[in-house]
């Protein structure tokens, strides 16, 4: 046990000495929050918005100033001419342009006829889509009211809910997502990098040689990792609940033992790397190749899985982060009770025992 | 004066309150082989490497080559060949792109870098490796092929720290015989050493101890001095009084 | 022309590592080949599920006409709204259309009436898109009645023809919006990390002492390790414009050149950078790490995945000096929009700058002596 002790004070004394890379790890879940949680957001606001209009009437005067009271749009530019339109669009500074047609409240009065044309730069076409949704709502909306001859039109008022985020911060989608990203950096990617240097430096040999059991070596080793990830997870839930402000809906007890069950497969995991990779920088490109990009991309993080095509998404559920986060988005987010995770936890789990078992006999294989 | 061509006074290196280099002063000729010996973390590396313009003094004054090394260290590298104690070619390249890229550096063109490619190579009977990457090389032919490369560029100086570090006795003879070559051309030989029968081939020897340099003289006078019957012996004696802990 | 021999080394030795053409090659195919469909923000196959209070003929065309839509998958038919809501606690069901009782006779009588949509928004752009196609057939499906009646009875109704026109993507081809900006992703990865990896790696080997004892200048020094990655990210680049063509039909509207053009600014740039980091590190593993951190945030912050517009203030200051921004601004309007040089005016004008700033602090911080 002493000796288990001394090891592991070894493994800490490796980690305080390069303090910048300490910062970077500790520092790295509370930026990812705030970049997460306060910069990223796809809420449409601030859209810069040309009006063509050749009339001069009321009518368009009020649907312009309706459009530009929203909080969505700001009317930055009256243009002249059509030819302008497209200038501006290519200069990137206009991103929709509302053209009236002529003699717009004779005919909106007298035929019907009476056209609004919104020409959006569909580049980025969610937000497009959306804010030209927007845009035709609120001229819809308006007209009912500048109608006075008693022939209105239908309308279905769409009201709309938005069920457990109701501000619809990123946050809330975020937030497992980062706690599954962190985990997975400390736990693998800095394990297997850790255990590789000692092969690479040839000290693991001596270590190899000393009384201890191989097993207890890797523990040893696995300890600090493990007391960082503890770290970073008390600081992305306690960011989350006070600085986000999203609460913890389920059992706290619960995402708590998820957590560490994660950790252990990420553990796993970079014992695993460590066993196959011979150079620091094979590890680092194994890690960052094989385990972030796909954590990044596949496991709903960022993209939804859903709308990936069926490969990806077959792919995405060898990604244990992947489940991870589903659990942690269930028990945290929609404070849903444990049994409705028990799919996802069940997996989680036997992906645990299998790569602790393969990755504990290629380590044993190495030895003999 | 004119033959002096290193010079120091009072220089002086300290890394926060521990001071490596401790106001050492000599005078190196043109020519000579000059042996600075002393004992793993006496400071001798970290002398040299100010020499070499590698590190800044704290204090005091030193010339290489009639430049100062404060103010004008790019003009000393100009003058100076040097084979740090690490091996420190590279080892993807070839041995002829190793020469290459080193003589490039230093100004040479094309067509004199092919010509004294050739001589050089058959000196060393390394002709057939020429296409050898350098990874491939046994130690002791690297650490010819480094100190070839250092003073291929026909420096006034080449500094050598521990050249022949980890290599069997009759290769550490062969790599002697390629320093009085240098020395034979008018290349003055800075060379750094544990071995001290090596420091008997030596034309003059400093020994630092503790940052500093407690003797200075020809193998032959410092015997006598000390009343010893090898250089070992004089250095025994010196570094018994040393304090600092080898590292 | 010291910087010949140089650039040689450096080309040889890149060329003789076993891994670096491989990657060079092959990473640009993998990610082009994988990001556009993993990074595909085209939300399809929302998971719908309708309470119908009603059960009249309007609700039920309304309920085929969503049926027919792409965009969602009618999942299921609870009778009660309680019962949807366990439904999307479960994670089962995206969206919840509850059609009120009455519908049909509200439409007719009063022409107003309501419907209630709710999404589950734990993922934020699928909720909040879902709901606006949902709204969008439903404003569409209260058109088609107007016409109806109005073929019927031949009246005239005083409404506003609104006409929406899609520019530049009419399809509203997600990937056309994000391919060239995964472009500057790849170049940022490669031509950030190896450089990032290189000075570094000189360092723990011990061969940077031999270059720094000769009088090579650091501007020379620094220029040779920056030209080998000007050409591996020209070489990406053309892989993922071939990618770009062969596998998603994208081919830009503007010029190529044009592209070129800002790329040759963008590496020169990104590299520099990656050589800051290489020359502030002292070993690999750190600099992996910090450059893991820095890449991380520009990538976030550059309105790659989410429009710059809709940060705060704040974060839009920070991304003001966001290189990767003004880059991916020009690839989407290169591509996109056809823009050419004289429309990205302040685009070129902040990439030099960043690009000379940049390169000037990597020869200063490369430090020959210590």
């Amino acid at each position: 046990m002493k000796q288990f002790v001394a090891f592991v004070h070894k493994e800490f004394y490796h980690i305080f000495r390069d303090i910048r890379t300490m910062m970077i790890l500790l520092g790295m879940p509370i930026i990812q929050i705030i970049i997460f949680g306060f910069a990223l957001s796809t809420d449409i606001k601030d859209i810069r918005v040309g009006i063509l209009n050749p009339n001069e009437d009321m009518t368009s005067r009020k649907i312009i100033e309706q459009i530009d009271a929203s909080e969505y749009f700001i009317v930055t530019r009256y243009l002249q001419t059509e030819k302008e339109i497209d200038k501006v669009f290519k200069e990137g500074k206009i991103d929709m342009v509302v053209v009236f047609s002529e003699q717009f409240s004779n005919n909106l009065l007298h035929t019907g006829e009476a056209g609004i044309q919104i020409i959006a730069d569909a580049t980025d076409p969610n937000t497009a889509k959306t804010f030209t949704q927007y845009a035709a709502n609120i001229i819809a909306a308006g007209q009912q009211g500048m109608v006075s001859n008693g022939n209105i039109p239908i309308h279905i008022n769409s009201d709309i809910k938005l069920l457990y985020n109701p501000q619809m911060k990123s946050a809330y989608n975020f937030v497992p997502g980062v706690m599954g990203l962190i985990l997975m950096l400390i736990c693998a990617m800095m394990t297997s990098i850790s255990i590789v240097r000692e092969k690479e430096m040839g000290t693991m040999e001596v270590l190899l040689a000393s009384p201890m059991k191989p097993i207890f070596i890797i523990l040893a080793k696995a300890v600090p990792y493990f007391t960082l990830s503890c770290i970073n997870l008390f600081t992305i839930l306690l960011l989350s609940v006070y600085v986000l402000h999203v609460p913890i809906a389920g059992s706290l007890l619960g995402l708590i033992v998820i957590s560490l069950l994660f950790i252990f497969v990420s553990l796993s995991l970079g014992l695993l790397i460590s066993t196959l990779t011979k150079t620091q920088v094979a590890a680092m490109l194994a890690s960052g190749m094989i385990l972030m990009m796909p954590t990044m991309l596949l496991s709903g993080m960022i993209f939804p899985v859903e709308s990936m095509p069926a490969i990806l998404q077959w792919i995405s559920h060898i990604i244990p982060a992947k489940w991870y986060i589903m659990i942690v988005k269930k028990l945290m987010i929609e404070g849903v009770s444990i049994s409705f995770a028990w799919k996802e936890i069940s997996i989680l789990i036997i992906m645990a025992i299998i790569l602790i078992s393969i990755s504990l006999k290629k380590f044993k294989n190495r030895l003999e | 004066m004119d033959n002096i061509v290193i010079e120091t006074k009072n220089l002086t290196k300290t890394f926060g309150n521990f001071t490596a280099v401790d106001h050492i002063s000599f005078q190196v000729f043109k020519g000579e082989i000059f042996g600075f010996l002393g004992a793993n973390g006496a400071g001798k590396t970290t002398a040299m490497r100010m020499l070499c313009g590698l590190s800044k003094p704290t204090s005091g004054e030193g010339k290489v080559a009639g430049f100062d090394i404060y103010r004008q260290s790019e003009e000393v590298k100009k003058n100076i060949g040097y084979m740090s104690q690490k091996f420190s070619l590279y080892e993807d390249l070839k041995v002829w792109e190793n020469i290459r890229l080193f003589a490039g550096i230093y100004g040479m063109n094309d067509r004199q870098i092919s010509e004294k490619t050739d001589i050089m190579l058959k000196r060393l009977g390394f002709e057939s490796e020429r296409n050898t990457l350098v990874k491939e090389l046994p130690l002791g032919w690297k650490q010819k092929l480094a100190f070839s490369v250092s003073i291929f560029h026909e420096p006034k100086i080449v500094f050598l720290d521990e050249p022949t570090g980890g290599v069997d006795p009759a290769t550490r003879r062969q790599f002697w015989e390629l320093i009085y070559q240098a020395a034979d051309q008018g290349i003055t030989v800075f060379v750094t050493t544990h071995y001290m029968d090596e420091a008997e081939y030596c034309n003059r020897v400093s020994i630092m101890v503790d940052g500093r340099i407690d003797a200075l003289d020809s193998p032959k006078n410092l015997k006598q001095q000390y009343n010893a019957q090898s250089m070992e012996d004089v250095f025994q004696q010196l570094a018994r009084k040393a304090t600092r802990k080898a590292d | 022309m010291k910087i010949k021999y140089l650039i040689e080394k450096e080309f040889k030795q890149m060329i003789r590592d076993s891994f670096m053409p491989k990657l060079i090659l092959i990473f640009p195919c993998i990610m082009m080949i994988l990001m556009p469909w993993a990074a595909d923000l085209e939300i399809k196959n929302i998971n719908l599920c309708i309470v119908d209070n009603d059960h009249s003929d309007y609700s039920r065309k309304l309920i085929n006409k969503i049926n027919a839509s792409e965009y969602f998958r009618l999942k299921e038919i609870a009778p009660t709204y309680t019962e949807a809501m366990e439904s999307i606690e479960k994670g089962s069901i995206d969206v919840i259309l509850e059609i009120p009782p009455f519908f049909e006779r509200d439409l007719i009588k009063e022409k107003n009436t309501n419907v209630l949509i709710s999404a589950n928004t734990v993922n934020g752009t699928k909720g909040g898109l879902g709901s606006s196609y949902m709204m969008e057939i439903i404003n569409s499906f209260a058109g088609e009645i107007q016409q109806e009646w109005k073929s019927a009875d031949n009246k005239a109704v005083s409404a506003v023809n609104i006409s929406i026109q899609n520019r530049f993507n009419p399809h509203l081809n997600y990937k056309f919006f994000m391919v060239p900006a995964l472009m500057v992703m790849l170049l940022t990865l490669l031509c950030g990390f190896l450089p990032a990896l290189n000075i570094v790696s000189e360092k723990e080997i011990g061969t940077i002492e031999q270059i720094n004892v000769t009088p090579v200048n650091k501007f020379t020094f620094i220029l040779a390790k920056l030209i080998p990655y000007w050409i591996v990210g020209f070489i990406v680049l053309s892989i993922c414009f071939l990618l770009a063509k062969i596998l998603y039909g994208i081919s830009p509207v503007g010029n190529l050149s044009t592209l070129y053009f800002f790329a040759l600014i963008f590496i020169i740039l990104i590299s520099g950078f990656g050589l800051i980091i290489s020359n502030y590190s002292n070993t690999m593993q750190q600099a992996m790490f910090v450059m893991f951190f820095f890449i991380i945030i520009l990538i976030l912050m550059s309105g790659l995945f989410t429009p710059v517009a809709s940060m705060p203030q704040w974060a839009q200051t920070i991304v003001f000096f966001n290189p990767l921004k003004y880059f991916i601004q020009v690839m989407r309007a290169v591509y996109l929009r056809g823009s050419g040089i004289s429309e990205l005016m302040p685009q070129l004008a902040a990439l030099l700058s960043f690009a000379i700033i940049l390169n000037i602090w990597a020869v200063v911080s490369y430090r020959k002596n210590s």
